[in-house]
């Protein structure tokens, strides 16, 4: 249902900085993805980029978005304004900043409901009413305006929004970050809920690792811009091949089991205006080679994740996005075999 | 204090606005400061032909007493910085005092200090100007200096009120408090140099409005009319009717001068707007660089 | 509710204090100037006249300050503001309100065109961001906010009125013709109205269409324009709907701050074209030595600005939910 190719996007500055460098990756229909990284790794930026939803000094620079069918990034805005919540909507972190303060809840899902078609004042409130019920809020709030709502109500009411027209997929930015830790169980829940019910494919933010994947389908892990490692939840969370998702994982305390001390990853992401050979990881790895400072890894294949990172390169097939690299590669290897075997 | 002016140094390096307020007020310093290098006459001689127009002799001509122009505006910026720096520096100050106090004291005296300064804010300024200034008669310098200070340091106090209190929650303050220090060391050792960039805006904003306030008093005849400043000049213009019989430089010269010194403040005033707020800095429009897969949204900035 | 409560009794107290400030301000001078005036009074005004001069001028020795003071207040209270020197034997009220017609309609009017327009093109410009309209209007603007009122409306005067011949420049209509509410009278008001109102208007616009854009700016980056975005909403829509509407609020407690300013711009643009407003009796009244039209006139436009004010607060409440719940 959605494809992401190549996507590369970049700020504006003296020394442009590239924000999300090549990403690929898919998304199938009522499947949940979860995007997870520290602050700064590129993944908000890779979900507005995906959504069209970016602001000048950021644009995208290479790479498509392919959502059922049509590349969202060369489509014009009128194009892309007849998807825009009809098929694709959003969810932010802060319902208090992404909510207008000088209009009612009511008059804001009015807004979306009548920028796609006509509908009757009847059918709007009826509409209304329905997804606020959906997330559990009573109707009447449809007159409040968003600074009178707690902020659980708040966050929830975004949900309701974003659910207005049944889209195909929601992208979630961080929607639980601003909340109490019982506030993002109950959140999270419902949201599974509603997913399970109405089918919607769900792109979920995060830089909690342990609270989005009691959720997910799948996982994806960020760092500097790139994809580190992506695949089925279980397989990245029980065994997580990249150094940096190991390091992220056995950063949270598990509640059962035994009394370790924590390990956070030492050092401090890489500044991405700078460009520098080898892998962006490798300051901070503890699993670091020789050659991890001069080549950078590409995504490889590994029991049914990709994962980038020098360790796995050239003992599995390559990832099928870096085709053209995986044939040089896979070629050298043959004629150092073939070399040898003489 | 040193890297403070190292960073307003370069912030007004960057900015083409701002380097060009800069330049301009530092041609005016040096006007005041050494009027007679520039001058070769008296601003006060009537020792020329009246109502001459521009010549080699006289850059812009004579006023109606057969006085030099350009001397007179050369001579008269000395008084108009000493207007706008000495007002300017004064009501700065006191509004620093008042809005920071009243940010840090907080409950009771915020409140009381508040609205002492919200109801000066509010009784219009200028009629005020001119009642006093029509009561003392032919105000000197210092009077206008001291008539503006007491009169125009409210709006400023509001301003660094707000953003004291944006700092009151910081935890250097916090740290500065759990230390043991007075209010007043936390006040002016660690507030105060924080809010830099504001207070030099403030103090720039005041100067203007104080360069156009006096200038204004003075052009209605309530300064000292025998003295040298573009405002007199202006008076002196008026009431020789000089835009009537046709000898306009009397007029436009003064005006020109103070609308160029208040150029200057409000442009390096814009400049350090910048310097707090970057969402404001100018956005250079790009063109397309490489653009994927035939894009038809090339060049242009856009928003929606 | 409460918050409007809260302004107007914001606005009783500086009621007060510009009613007592107007009080103190003849007594505080030096070399008191007003007792000086009164001489001129002596035995031209008795009885009545004579006693309510005293209190507003502080000459009569015979009572002390408070009792003065709560005279003067029912003085003032009662409309009775003084006896006018210049005009006499006309009361100040009397003499006042032969003026506040003209300055109502030039600087009421051209504040409110300044306001929206300066709105309004601070609104695109900040849409447009790096647009030619952002490019040159803020340097512009600040450099037209540094000009001297006064001198913005000589240096139309001699454009438009002395050398091109265009329009009027001196008085508020054609002095020679009756004044009547007939076209042709009302015609000439017109054009003598429109240089100072032009000058008025340029010298005012700059500081709404800078504070506009400005604010516009940090609104658009917020996240409920970009939600807005996402939900497909027609940019014009954004716009306004969703960014100005947000972005215009502290300009409107703005505008409120700022009245003190538009007040001495007007003073000074009829003083130029000797506009017969309240400003350009000020102005006369001073030359003349009128102290009691004098105070009677700062005491009127003061508080004409904090009716302003108070009318600008209760906007504000209208259009801005959150201040009708908060405190």
């Amino acid at each position: 249902m959605l494809e992401v190719s190549g996507l590369t996007v970049e700020y504006a500055a003296s020394r442009p900085v590239r924000a999300v460098d090549n990403v690929s990756f898919s998304v199938a229909s009522g499947e949940f993805l979860g995007i997870v990284g520290e602050s700064g790794c590129g993944k908000s930026t890779l979900l507005f980029a995906i959504a069209q939803l970016l602001t000048p000094p950021a644009e995208v620079t290479a790479g498509s978005v392919t959502f059922d069918g049509s590349n969202l990034v060369t489509m014009t805005q009128r194009q892309l304004s007849a998807i825009r919540w009809r098929d694709l909507s959003v969810v932010m972190q802060s319902a208090m900043n992404a909510l207008n303060p000088v209009k009612s809840i009511g008059a804001q899902f009015a807004d979306a409901l009548r920028a796609h078609g006509r509908p009757s004042r009847q059918e709007v409130a009826d509409r209304s009413a329905e997804v606020l019920r959906l997330v559990g809020i009573d109707p009447v709030h449809l007159r409040s305006y968003p600074h009178q709502l707690s902020g659980g109500m708040r966050q929830r009411a975004m949900i309701a929004m974003a659910l207005l027209f049944t889209p195909d997929l929601v992208i979630m930015d961080e929607p639980t970050s601003a909340l109490d830790v019982v506030a993002q169980r109950s959140l999270m829940t419902q949201i599974k809920e509603l997913q399970a019910s109405l089918g919607f494919a769900i792109i979920f933010v995060t830089h909690d690792m342990s609270l989005v994947s009691h959720f997910s389908d799948r996982l994806l892990v960020m760092y500097a811009g790139q994809i580190a490692e992506i695949g089925d939840t279980r397989r990245v969370f029980g065994q997580p091949l990249h150094p940096y998702s190991r390091g992220l994982l056995e950063a949270f305390p598990g509640i059962r089991g035994l009394r370790v001390p924590l390990t956070g990853i030492p050092g401090a992401p890489p500044d991405l205006s700078v460009s520098r050979a080898g892998c962006r990881f490798e300051p901070r790895c503890a699993a670091r080679m020789p050659q991890c400072g001069t080549t950078a890894p590409d995504l490889v294949s590994r029991d049914g994740s990709d994962v980038r990172c020098l360790l796995y390169a050239g003992s599995g097939t390559e990832a099928t996005m870096d085709a053209a690299s995986a044939d040089a590669s896979t070629s050298t290897d043959a004629s150092t075999n073939a070399g040898t075997a003489q | 204090m040193k890297d403070s002016l190292a960073r307003f140094g370069r912030a007004i390096a960057r900015s083409r606005k701002a380097t060009a307020g800069a330049i301009l007020l530092a041609v005016f310093i040096v006007l005041a400061l050494f009027p007679g290098l520039f001058a070769r006459d008296s601003p006060t001689a009537e020792a020329y032909a009246r109502n001459l127009g521009p010549s080699s002799a006289h850059l812009f001509g004579t006023t109606g007493l057969g006085q030099d122009i350009f001397s007179q505006a050369v001579y008269g910026t000395g008084q108009v910085l000493e207007i706008a720096f000495g007002a300017g520096l004064a009501s700065t100050l006191i509004a620093a005092l008042i809005g920071v106090a009243a940010a840090y004291l907080g409950g009771f005296w915020d409140g009381v200090l508040n609205l002492f300064t919200d109801v000066v804010l509010v009784i219009p300024l200028f009629p005020l100007l001119i009642v006093i200034a029509a009561y003392v008669h032919n105000s000197g310098t210092s009077v206008l200096i001291a008539v503006l200070t007491f009169t125009g340091w409210s709006y400023t106090a509001r301003q660094l009120r707000s953003q004291a209190l944006s700092l009151r929650g910081r935890d250097f303050l916090a740290a500065a408090r759990v230390r043991g220090e007075r209010a007043a060391y936390i006040i002016t050792v660690e507030i105060l140099p924080t809010m830099s960039s504001l207070l030099v805006a403030a103090f720039l904003t005041n100067a203007l409005y104080d360069v156009l306030f006096a200038s204004s008093l003075q052009f209605i005849g309530l300064g000292d009319p025998d003295s040298t400043s573009w405002g007199t000049m202006l008076y002196w213009a008026q009431s020789n009717e000089a835009l009537q019989t046709g000898y306009y430089l009397q007029a436009i010269v003064p005006g020109a001068c103070i609308a160029l010194l208040g150029a200057a403040f409000a442009l390096l005033n814009y400049a350090f707007d910048e310097i707090g707020n970057p969402a404001l800095r100018p956005v250079r429009r790009r063109r397309a660089r490489s653009r994927p897969l035939g894009s038809r949204r090339v060049g242009r900035l856009e928003h929606a | 509710m409460r918050y409007v409560l809260r302004r107007a009794g914001f606005f009783l107290v500086t009621l007060w204090a510009a009613v007592t400030l107007n009080f103190f301000l003849p007594r505080m001078m030096p070399g008191n100037p007003a007792v000086a005036m009164m001489g001129k009074f002596r035995g031209r005004v008795s009885g009545q006249e004579l006693a309510s001069l005293e209190t507003l001028f502080g000459a009569d020795n015979r009572q002390s300050l408070p009792v003065q003071y709560v005279h003067y207040l029912g003085d003032i209270a009662s409309g009775n503001w003084g006896t006018s020197l210049f005009y006499f034997p006309s009361p100040v009220s009397q003499v006042i309100r032969g003026a506040i017609f003209w300055t109502l309609g030039l600087v009421g009017v051209t504040t409110i065109l300044a306001f929206a327009l300066g709105t309004g093109v601070g609104i695109v410009a900040a849409w447009r961001r790096g647009g030619l309209l952002d490019s040159i209007a803020p340097p512009l603007l600040v450099i037209a906010s540094a000009i001297p009122y006064f001198w913005v409306g000589m240096m139309f005067i001699l454009i438009f009125g002395l050398k091109l011949q265009w329009l009027p420049w001196s008085g508020g209509a054609d002095l020679t013709a009756t004044p009547a509410w007939t076209p042709g009278y009302l015609g000439t008001v017109l054009q003598h109205a429109l240089l100072p109102a032009l000058a008025l208007l340029i010298t005012t616009i700059g500081t709404w269409t800078l504070t506009m854009r400005n604010n516009m700016v940090t609104t658009l980056a917020e996240d409920y324009v970009r939600m807005a975005r996402a939900k497909g909403l027609r940019p014009s829509r954004i716009m306004f709907d969703y960014a100005a509407r947000n972005a215009v609020l502290p300009n409107l407690t703005g505008f409120a701050m700022s009245l003190g300013f538009i007040v001495g711009g007007a003073i000074l643009i009829e003083y130029v074209f000797n506009y017969p407003g309240v400003g350009y009796m000020l102005l006369q009244a001073v030359e003349n030595e009128d102290y009691p039209l004098m105070q009677g006139l700062f005491l009127l436009i003061t508080v004409a600005v904090l009716v302003a004010i108070l009318l600008a607060d209760i906007a504000t409440a209208v259009f801005d939910p959150r201040t009708r719940s908060a405190q």
